[in-house]
């Protein structure tokens, strides 16, 4: 056949392009089952690194069984829905973009020497891309235990230095509530007057030069999502304080 | 005699005499990429990601075994498929088969080195539009043989993951004093008051190490050096 006629140049894209299509579907499917373990075990390693549990992505599921205590899922008005499994059944990007009221929230709970301790799953915008990240409570649901980010395509060496251990250390400690018991959330803000942090009242932390941005994208994702534990938080001091 | 046999024996004589499967000019086909025809230093292709992820070694090591086998791979399957390809649609072939390679290694990687893959992320599918892989392809693979083009896949990759090792040795040596994450400047050096230099970690001195790269094998290397 005339290799420049256009029946043959139709013939050979198309032949190639099946053949290398089914060769990519066939490598993608095997390689699945493989894949989804990785993340799957990833996400445990920084769920329990914000509690201060860290170890390496083989361990993270043995670690994870014997930490956290409880999975929750909870409805926006505070209550739990029982029949949704919170770590494999939420994903929060997919559950933001659903009606806000018919939303639901992650919530973990750890032990560790029979101290307890509340994850929640974060996940907002940065300057170019998605940030997520998760942070963890002490048992009052105010003070920060802990904190790690991550980011899809913050700029290296400013956005993303939010990943760094010297930026999430500079959250714990910290509340998120003000002393009339109001929600403030936690602002990441250049020019504090505290850069060693060791200001734990003030809601604030001190910001990445070069990375005004993503900070405001932290502030963001921290008031946002945890905006929505509120009703939960209310209802659990309550129940408390009745006892 | 026809057309038609006087070609099929010459074609039959020159399989029959075909060089040894490491001739004189096979081997050049694997050494000149090193050195005298560098993709990197002489040729100035594939910078982008030379100054990309030469920060570490491991990055930089697992970079170049998949440009290796995206590149040895892609010139094999061009060679194989040369006499078959329209003229016309040649680029786009190219690409197909590249991307489909470099897809492979990214699921790959994903499933078996996920750390490595995460910090490569975008510059795995960086590959596809690395200038030295679609280069090889158009100027070598589209007129040779399978095995000299697979030769010459593995040599220009080499050629190019070498100079990519020798930046991030020097990158992650002086940038933060760890090679493969190991620390190798002992702490009492640190005590003296040696310090990392932060500057190491920024790619413009990955554009300046290779400069310097160039500069040494320019200076021992005459058949480089231009004629005024």
């Amino acid at each position: 056949m005339n290799r420049d006629s256009n029946l043959y140049t139709f013939l050979f894209i198309g032949l190639l392009i099946v053949g290398i299509a089914s060769i990519l579907t066939f490598t993608a499917r095997t390689l699945k089952p493989l894949q989804d373990e990785n993340v799957r075990n990833e996400k445990m390693q920084n769920i329990l690194s914000t509690v201060g549990v860290n170890v390496n992505r083989e361990e993270a599921e043995s670690y994870y069984n014997k930490f956290i205590i409880q999975e929750l899922s909870l409805k926006l008005d505070g209550s739990i829905n029982e029949s949704l499994n919170p770590f494999s059944e939420i994903d929060l990007v997919k559950e933001l973009k659903k009606d806000y009221n018919n939303q639901h929230f992650p919530l973990y709970v750890a032990e560790i020497d029979s101290k307890q301790f509340y994850i929640i799953e974060l996940r907002g915008f940065g300057l170019w891309d998605a940030i997520w990240g998760y942070i963890s409570f002490e048992s009052d649901f105010n003070t920060i235990k802990g904190a790690s980010f991550d980011h899809k395509g913050e700029t290296a060496g400013l956005g993303a230095e939010i990943t760094q251990d010297w930026f999430k250390k500079s959250f714990e400690q910290e509340k998120i509530f003000n002393d009339s018991g109001d929600f403030v959330g936690i602002t990441v803000l250049k020019g504090n007057n505290d850069p060693g942090n060791t200001d734990k009242n003030d809601h604030e932390v001190d910001a990445i030069s070069g990375s005004t941005i993503t900070g405001d994208g932290v502030t963001n994702m921290i008031y946002e999502r945890i905006k929505n534990y509120i009703p939960f938080i209310n209802k659990m001091n309550q129940s408390v304080v009745m006892n | 005699m026809s057309e038609k046999n006087k070609n099929k024996s010459s074609f039959f004589f020159i399989s029959k005499n075909s060089e040894p499967i490491f001739s004189k000019k096979n081997r050049q086909l694997l050494t000149d990429p090193l050195d005298d025809n560098n993709p990197i230093t002489v040729q100035v292709l594939g910078i982008c990601s030379a100054l990309a992820i030469t920060v570490q070694l491991k990055p930089a090591i697992v970079m170049t075994m998949s440009v290796i086998f995206v590149m040895a791979s892609s010139n094999v399957i061009i060679s194989l498929l040369r006499n078959l390809i329209p003229n016309r649609i040649r680029i786009i072939v190219f690409l197909v088969v590249i991307s489909s390679l470099v897809a492979l290694v990214d699921e790959v990687l994903r499933a078996y080195a996920y750390d490595v893959s995460k910090e490569l992320s975008i510059f795995i599918g960086l590959i596809v539009t690395n200038c030295i892989v679609m280069g090889r392809l158009e100027a070598f693979a589209l007129g040779n043989g399978v095995w000299k083009s697979f030769l010459d896949g593995i040599g220009n990759a080499f050629g190019y993951g070498f100079i990519l090792i020798l930046v991030a040795f020097f990158r992650e040596l002086l940038g933060s004093g760890k090679l493969m994450g190991v620390q190798v400047i002992p702490d009492f050096i640190y005590e003296m008051g040696y310090e990392d230099n932060g500057l190491m970690l920024l790619s413009p001195m990955a554009l300046i190490t290779v400069g310097l790269i160039i500069w040494v094998q320019r200076s021992r290397n005459t058949k480089l050096i231009e004629e005024n």
